[in-house]
């Protein structure tokens, strides 16, 4: 468990949200704010991170996590290099950590990574010197989804203590679930999960989280929904029958929601799979925020940037004035 | 060799004729000649000064990896069997899960070829269980064993066919030898530590306690249909010391081992994606590591086996998924057990050396284990009392392998004489 430390406390990496304070993850998100404001402008660039190289490195596909991550560094001015799997060395059998040193070697000040093994950020952070930010490692941890997630609860109902969150769906394989039950923990919130068992994953609980068998007890309970997507395989490889009975048996629709005593917020990480964890009317109406978090993804990922490039939270609202 | 040797001054401590006290140990021709006090050794015999040392027989360790053939660049039969002897080891019993697998009389011959040329610990080898460790076909084992195989297994695999297992464990009562059985659930396996909530945490698929007791379970009812000799690698889980409890009560022909780091290590190790605890089977919980420990007190484990399992630096530095498993152990074994067990007063020294050789010598039928008069001349001396830090630059083994290095252990080997014969001493 989180000790609550009030000061705000970023180490050199952002590798997961375990073990960060409120403070800190409160810093974060605080720092996000400011940068909101650049994406609505005509010109979306200020020169926070002039001169900063930041290498994209990808060995798993992705497409809204890197997008995001690059418009992220662009905007803040940063020189940006995408690496993936595919067109690397990684193929002719380079280990991760000399295809990191060989990056380091041209200098750079920051990567990005997403890779499919649990740890490999970290193994990276543990090894180089630059700043490495997790976009994803394996099923452990996807911190600025979290983040990102976190401030577009705030946003919408204006506080994160307190409030309870239920992460439904796959959670064995969500790196994003825990991502933000360990956030959501240490800010003061509630948190439970909701799928199949067979896709819950074993002393879930010991970390202070509760499961619900049904769909309609989750909906009953939560303040917040944070719908995961359900891959495909999960059915080929034996966890789930079938998709059409996850939809009738834990799909959140319409009718279900309805019900809810509240008006229960819908969150996605994208990208969904309508008509089997979520139904359209439900993606796209008017308790979902789907798309803010899109959007607050962006604001979110600059805040990291700056925050582990040295800037400190609170600064930010003049650096961006400072130069442009 | 040729010369008497008379180990002077030492306290013997000899578990299989219930002996602990100071007491002279004449060994003559590789055999032990007489224990006694005030031995007046014949004019020529060579003294070695055992006062403040226990003297005590050789320890035996039935599951080793030495890796050769096909994986020299970790271990190799001479490098394994000089780590064993450092750790206090007159005889190992190597797994033939090497490349290619030991399935052959050709390869057994040649693994004790190699052994004896290595001058180091006495080395046995095991037999694969089944043609290239596939699980089809059962191996010539009558051929293995007249090539001097003392055991089969396909170990690094279960023997994962019911049927397979049925037939092995009838076959192998003609000739007197123990199926040595990986247990682990290959429908349940495909994780890569203790499923559990630290797995939880940290991302990594987990590998459940049922995995291992449901195939000990089953092994345990073909023992029931079949009377042979299973003998139950690696003990992790509660759950099989449970059924393996039921197997005694009923006075099966069953067996079994826990490494020394099921005896104290948990899933713990793995935070941070600690790849030197990536070991199969997994670290588990505390409350497996008690439940292991109680039933090596209480004999329902019967004996300490290594599982030594050398891997490059290269091979351990990778991310945790892709990491092999195994733990180096034949140098820590004794300190790590002195450590966990006599340390903390839960078990005798006498107790320890029990079923680190005498208990692996009297389940597996070996004539050494014991410092009686006739037997092999294979003696440890040590001094239990030595404090010593693990530095795994300082081992004999090709490897390093250890996620406890920089620990503080208790029990250090000086002396290892295999037949008479000092072959270790330490500077």
């Amino acid at each position: 468990m989180n000790q609550a430390r009030p000061e705000f406390e970023l180490g050199k990496d952002l590798v997961g949200l375990e073990g960060l304070s409120g403070a800190t993850i409160t810093g974060i998100l605080d720092t996000a704010e400011p940068f909101k404001e650049i994406s609505e402008r005509a010109i979306k660039k200020v020169p926070v991170l002039r001169g900063k190289t930041i290498v994209n490195l990808f060995f798993e596909p992705s497409t809204r996590t890197r997008i995001s991550f690059e418009f992220a560094e662009k905007r803040l001015g940063a020189d940006t290099v995408n690496i993936s799997s595919s067109g690397s060395s990684v193929v002719k059998g380079e280990t991760l950590v000399d295809t990191a040193r060989n990056l380091e070697a041209m200098r750079i000040d920051m990567v990005v990574i997403r890779h499919s093994s649990s740890g490999a950020a970290s193994f990276l952070a543990d090894r180089i010197p630059s700043n490495v930010i997790n976009a994803g490692d394996g099923q452990h941890e996807h911190p600025t989804q979290a983040l990102l997630d976190m401030l577009t609860i705030r946003d919408r109902l204006g506080r994160i203590e307190g409030l309870k969150v239920c992460i439904v769906g796959d959670i064995v394989h969500s790196r994003v679930a825990r991502s933000n039950i360990f956030g959501l923990q240490a800010l003061g919130a509630e948190v439970a999960v909701c799928g199949p068992r067979s896709l819950i994953p074993r002393g879930i609980e010991e970390l202070g989280v509760e499961s619900f068998n049904h769909i309609e007890d989750a909906i009953e309970w939560a303040d917040a929904l944070n719908i995961l997507r359900l891959q495909l395989e999960r059915m080929s490889t034996g966890f789930i029958p079938s998709l059409r009975e996850y939809n009738r048996v834990f799909g959140v629709t319409r009718a279900r929601l309805a019900r809810a005593p509240r008006d229960t917020v819908i969150l996605h990480p994208g990208p969904i799979n309508r008509g089997v964890e979520i139904d359209s009317a439900v993606a796209d109406g008017p308790q979902s925020v789907i798309l803010p978090q899109v959007t607050n993804g962006v604001a979110v990922r600059m805040a990291v940037l700056y925050l582990l490039a040295g800037g400190v939270p609170g600064g930010a609202e003049a650096a961006k004035q400072e130069i442009s | 060799m040729n010369r008497p040797l008379l180990l002077r001054g030492g306290r013997v401590v000899d578990p299989s004729q219930d002996l602990d006290g100071p007491a002279d140990v004449l060994v003559r021709g590789g055999k032990i000649e007489a224990v006694g006090s005030d031995i007046a050794g014949p004019d020529d015999a060579e003294v070695l000064d055992a006062s403040g040392q226990v003297v005590a027989p050789g320890l035996i360790d039935v599951h080793v990896h030495l890796r050769e053939p096909g994986g020299e660049h970790k271990e190799t039969i001479h490098t394994g069997s000089h780590a064993a002897l450092a750790g206090g080891f007159t005889t190992v019993w190597a797994m033939p899960n090497t490349d290619p697998p030991i399935d052959d009389p050709a390869a057994v011959g040649y693994l004790r070829l190699a052994a004896r040329a290595a001058r180091g610990t006495q080395v046995m080898p095991i037999g694969a269980a089944s043609i290239g460790q596939k699980g089809e076909r059962m191996t010539e084992i009558g051929e293995l064993v007249k090539a001097g195989a003392v055991a089969v297994s396909d170990d690094g695999a279960p023997v994962w066919d019911t049927g397979l297992m049925r037939r092995l464990l009838e076959y192998t009562q003609t000739f007197g030898i123990p199926v040595l059985q990986h247990a682990e659930d290959m429908a349940l396996a495909g994780g890569v530590m203790n499923e559990g909530v630290v797995a939880t945490a940290l991302g990594l698929r987990g590998l459940p306690n049922a995995a291992e007791s449901c195939i000990v379970a089953r092994d345990i009812q073909l023992v029931e249909l079949t009377g042979g000799h299973l003998h139950v690698c690696h003990v992790s889980a509660r759950q099989s010391v449970e059924q393996l409890g039921m197997a005694k009560e009923k006075g099966l022909t069953v067996t079994s081992e826990v490494t020394p780091h099921h005896l104290i290590l948990t899933d713990e190790m793995c935070r941070g994606y600690n790849t030197e605890a990536k070991v199969n089977p997994p670290l588990r919980t505390e409350d497996d590591v008690e439940a292991v420990t109680q039933a090596l007190l209480d004999g329902v484990i019967d004996i300490i086996a290594t599982d030594h399992a050398p891997h490059t630096y290269e091979e351990k530095e990778q991310e945790f998924d892709y990491a092999p498993f195994g733990i180096n152990g034949l140098e820590t074994a004794f300190g790590l057990c002195m450590r966990a067990l006599v340390q903390p007063g839960r078990l005798s020294l006498s107790g320890l050396i029990d079923r680190m050789s005498c208990n692996p010598a009297r389940i597996m039928g070996l004539d050494s284990g014991t410092l009686r008069p006739g037997a092999p001349a294979d003696i440890v001396v040590l001094d239990p009392g030595e404090q010593w830090t693990v530095d795994p630059a300082d081992f004999r083994s090709r490897s390093r392998n250890t996620p406890i290095a920089g620990w503080e252990l208790i029990g250090r080997v000086n002396h290892t004489l295999v037949a008479g014969e000092i072959r270790f001493e330490r500077n």
